[in-house]
């Protein structure tokens, strides 16, 4: 069974809802793991937490648009993943409601305590969601084992029963871990950009710090990938090799501009790895969504999971006028709030 | 698979999540768009009051919208956590609206909310109030889109069934878009978000009255939203009836449990309690032919109970689910009559006491006397418990079907979960929900104490 046009071009919009997710909550997510580390005031603590003020909210809808998306080309892809990863998606939830609270509530606490908590469960918060995205990418890369639903007739009403342990091997747990040392350092670049002294200087060291680890991992994490598992890549190995080759040119530039101490590439160069690391794990995907580990009959696929064609046509007609308008008023309130935000200014939140 | 364990619990957790959600999203509807005309009112008038109102009800905005959000992410996860089977059945139909909220509404409010947060310096005056009136057309259209979505599970429209009958298929969106329930339901739930932050205002305002302080700007404050709820309580009055009178024709069992109406009849009651086992009310207090006039502007015309329609809807839908009940067990076409019947009682009992008080609000004699403001304060919760009830009527009364005459409850849940999942979901974020609204409440109680001269918002270096 082929693809048609409309379920490839709703992969690739999918794909790219997904780099805008990790490319700009990736840093979202660093900055709330630094916050209490790099911060050692309460000032600078508040003043870390601004420098994503402005921004936070409309990233996360990223992740929001990225879901609805899935849901609306994709259902069966939407129902299958969401019901079988559900342990693992309710702790990703926990942490995601208690985040969105932190900018508007942490300063209004008035105790040092009762900040401290608020700071420790940001940082922890975010922890926990960018390892889970690691585990989860881990999984759909891996694939995991998918059992028909006895009631229907094979894929795609196929469902995972292996709870949370059955997404946690050395290969996932890995791909948590390269995402959060990703983050990290997307982060800690990003508040090199965005903050004055005493932070930036300690961003920018900390920068250095997880570029190595990164790197690392990365390396082990797309080796591994690429070479021993065995439901990924699947079709398009050319262009999932390539992405992995321009993910990784990224990531080695980036430790250069980082120890050249021009960060303002470091930034773009950190971006461009995730971007095309986001690109490599879709075009491996493609076409499945979810491999099925015990039995490839069984993947949830973009053919068999897919909406109808009425479905896909009204989405992309929607999705071409609302998009650029989207990336239109958010890229101007980066380029509105570009000033660096210092622990001795004004601070909203 | 304990299946009615799990169907049990996701229906408890979907219950909770949905009302805790949509006590902070009335609230953000009609603040906002408040909070816009005052700002527009400062660029005007130049009139540094207006700025200050902007600001401090700004605040109490804020403190309510941060929780709307979070509460929001569950919201778009859940279909897929707990109704996996719902959200292949519905995909097709359901996906569209949830998606274009993201990228129509939610990308929109989120985005220029941060702008408008750390925008007051850098912004003109101008462009800052248009910034709050986005924010506001943002989150009004995302009540727009999760309602055309809401209205379809109550009145199929736009669409036809797959070949296998396994889901349905969109065929028209512009059927969906234009359906009569969303057209009778999204103003009904617009003009009770006007009335909840008018109500929220006006509480507020008469609090402070009461005590003398900051005067100007809280009888400013009490004036226009008195205005406000007003406007919003008649509108929401009026259009719930002719909701209600299309409903009587769309989802006849729905209203007929609404009035525990267990025989066909024409009288209204003010008072019942329902008796599930015997299918009677005990200590009925009627008015004999209102019914009729409410549901047909025909004094005495009977409308149908619930018994008759049973009998109706098993000839009706008997043998199109025999499959489905052999695999998901028996339907009961007859929904909770207890709460639907005074979770509809008390929404309509609150809206007449809004109806009341804010039309006193009106009178400037009235904002003098300290009993009216004590009352004005206490009614500030009526709106709240008024949306929450008319929810549960709305979503219980439609009960056995999720999608109404095409997919029962039933068959909607995630096969795969284990009960003990779903109390894993539902103790979580019961707790972290609990722990969260106490926060927010006494957030809310702090700030709305302060008055905006009092007020000097977390300055920076409190606890260098």
């Amino acid at each position: 069974m082929e693809p048609t046009a409309l379920q490839i071009i709703w992969f690739i919009l999918i794909t790219v809802l997904f780099i805008g997710f990790f490319f700009l909550e990736g840093f979202d997510y660093g900055v709330g793991m630094l916050q209490p580390f790099l911060g050692k005031k309460d000032n600078e603590r508040r003043a870390i937490l601004n420098a994503i003020g402005p921004f936070w909210d409309g990233n996360e809808v990223w992740l929001l648009t990225a879901g609805g998306a899935s849901f609306a080309a994709f259902p069966h892809f939407y129902a299958t993943l969401f019901s079988g990863f559900y342990v693992a998606l309710v702790l990703m939830l926990l942490g995601l409601i208690f985040r969105a609270v932190v900018f508007e509530y942490r300063s209004k606490a008035e105790t040092e305590k009762g900040r401290n908590t608020w700071d420790w469960g940001f940082a922890i918060s975010s922890f926990i969601i960018a390892l889970l995205w690691g585990v989860a990418v881990g999984n759909l890369m891996q694939g995991v084992p998918l059992t028909p639903d006895p009631n229907y007739n094979g894929a795609p009403y196929v469902y995972y029963h292996g709870g949370l342990l059955g997404l946690l091997s050395p290969f996932t747990i890995l791909s948590g871990l390269v995402f959060v040392f990703l983050f990290l350092m997307h982060g800690a670049n990003f508040l090199a950009l965005k903050t004055t002294d005493p932070i930036m200087s300690r961003a920018k060291k900390a920068a250095w710090t997880f570029w190595i680890i990164t790197l690392i991992l990365t390396v082990i994490f797309v080796l591994w990938g690429l070479f021993g598992l065995k439901m990924w890549p699947a079709k398009a190995k050319i262009l999932t090799y390539i992405s992995a080759l321009i993910a990784a040119v990224a990531l080695i530039l980036a430790g250069l501009y980082i120890k050249k101490d021009d960060f303002k590439k470091a930034f773009w160069s950190g971006a461009l790895t995730i971007v095309f690391a986001t690109v490599m794990v879709f075009a491996g995907l493609f076409p499945n969504l979810i491999p099925a580990s015990n039995d490839p009959a069984n993947s949830i696929t973009i053919m068999n999971a897919s909406s109808s064609a009425y479905t896909l046509k009204v989405m992309t007609i929607v999705a071409v006028i609302l998009v650029p308008i989207v990336l239109f008023y958010q890229i101007w309130t980066y380029r509105t709030f570009r000033d660096r935000i210092s622990p001795e200014g004004d601070l909203e939140y | 698979m304990n299946l009615d364990g799990v169907i049990a619990l996701s229906r408890w957790q979907f219950a909770i999540t949905t009302v805790y959600h949509f006590l902070f999203v009335p609230l953000t509807l009609g603040l906002s768009i408040f909070v816009a005309i005052i700002e527009s009112r400062y660029v005007r008038t130049g009139d540094e009051k207006y700025k200050k109102m902007a600001k401090y009800w700004g605040t109490l905005f804020l403190i309510n919208f941060a929780l709307g959000v979070a509460t929001g992410i569950v919201q778009e996860f859940q279909f897929g956590l707990n109704w996996a089977g719902y959200s292949r059945f519905m995909g097709d139909i359901f996906g569209a609206p949830l998606a274009i909220e993201a990228l129509l509404a939610f990308y929109l409010e989120s985005t220029l909310l941060g702008v408008w947060i750390f925008g007051w310096e850098k912004l003109s005056k101008k462009l800052h109030a248009a910034v709050m009136w986005l924010v506001a057309i943002g989150s009004n259209l995302s009540a727009i889109w999760i309602l055309i979505a809401n209205s379809f599970m109550q009145e199929p429209v736009g669409y036809k069934m797959a070949a296998d009958n396994s889901r349905v298929l969109m065929e028209n969106f512009g059927k969906l878009i234009t359906n009569p329930n969303f057209l009778y339901q999204w103003p009904h739930v617009f003009f009770s978000a006007l009335t909840t932050a008018g109500f929220f205002v006006l509480g507020i305002s008469a609090y402070h009255l009461l005590r003398k302080k900051d005067s100007d700007i809280f009888r400013t404050s009490f004036r226009m939203s008195a205005i406000y709820g007003f406007i919003g309580i008649v509108f929401v009055i009026i259009i719930g009836h002719y909701q209600g009178q299309f409903l009587v024709k769309h989802q006849p069992m729905k209203m007929a449990a609404a009035e525990a109406a267990w025989e066909t009849t024409s009288d209204f009651t003010l008072f019942a309690i329902p008796n599930t086992k015997d299918s009677t009310n005990s200590a009925e207090i009627k008015i004999p032919g209102m019914l009729g006039f409410l549901s047909y502007d025909k004094w005495g015309k009977p409308v149908k109970g619930i018994k008759e329609l049973r009998e109706e809807y098993l000839q009706k839908y008997g043998e199109k689910f025999k499959d489905l009940e052999a695999k998901y067990g028996k339907i009961d076409y007859v929904p909770p009559v207890g709460i639907t019947y005074w979770s509809f009682r008390i929404m309509v009992y609150a809206g007449l006491i809004m109806l009341l008080v804010g039309f006193l609000a009106l009178f400037k004699k009235f904002m003098e006397k300290k009993w009216f403001l004590k009352l004005a304060f206490w009614t500030l919760f009526l709106p709240f418990i008024a949306t929450s009830f008319g929810w549960l009527m709305a979503e219980i009364g439609r009960q056995p079907f999720i999608v109404y005459g095409l997919f029962p409850v039933r068959a909607a849940v995630s096969p795969n979960l284990h009960t003990s999942d779903v109390w894993f979901s539902l103790i979580t974020m019961g707790l972290l929900y609990a722990i969260l609204i106490v926060v927010e409440v006494g957030l809310m109680i702090k700030y709305a104490k302060k008055t905006p001269e009092e007020e000097n918002v977390q300055p920076n270096a409190e606890l260098a």
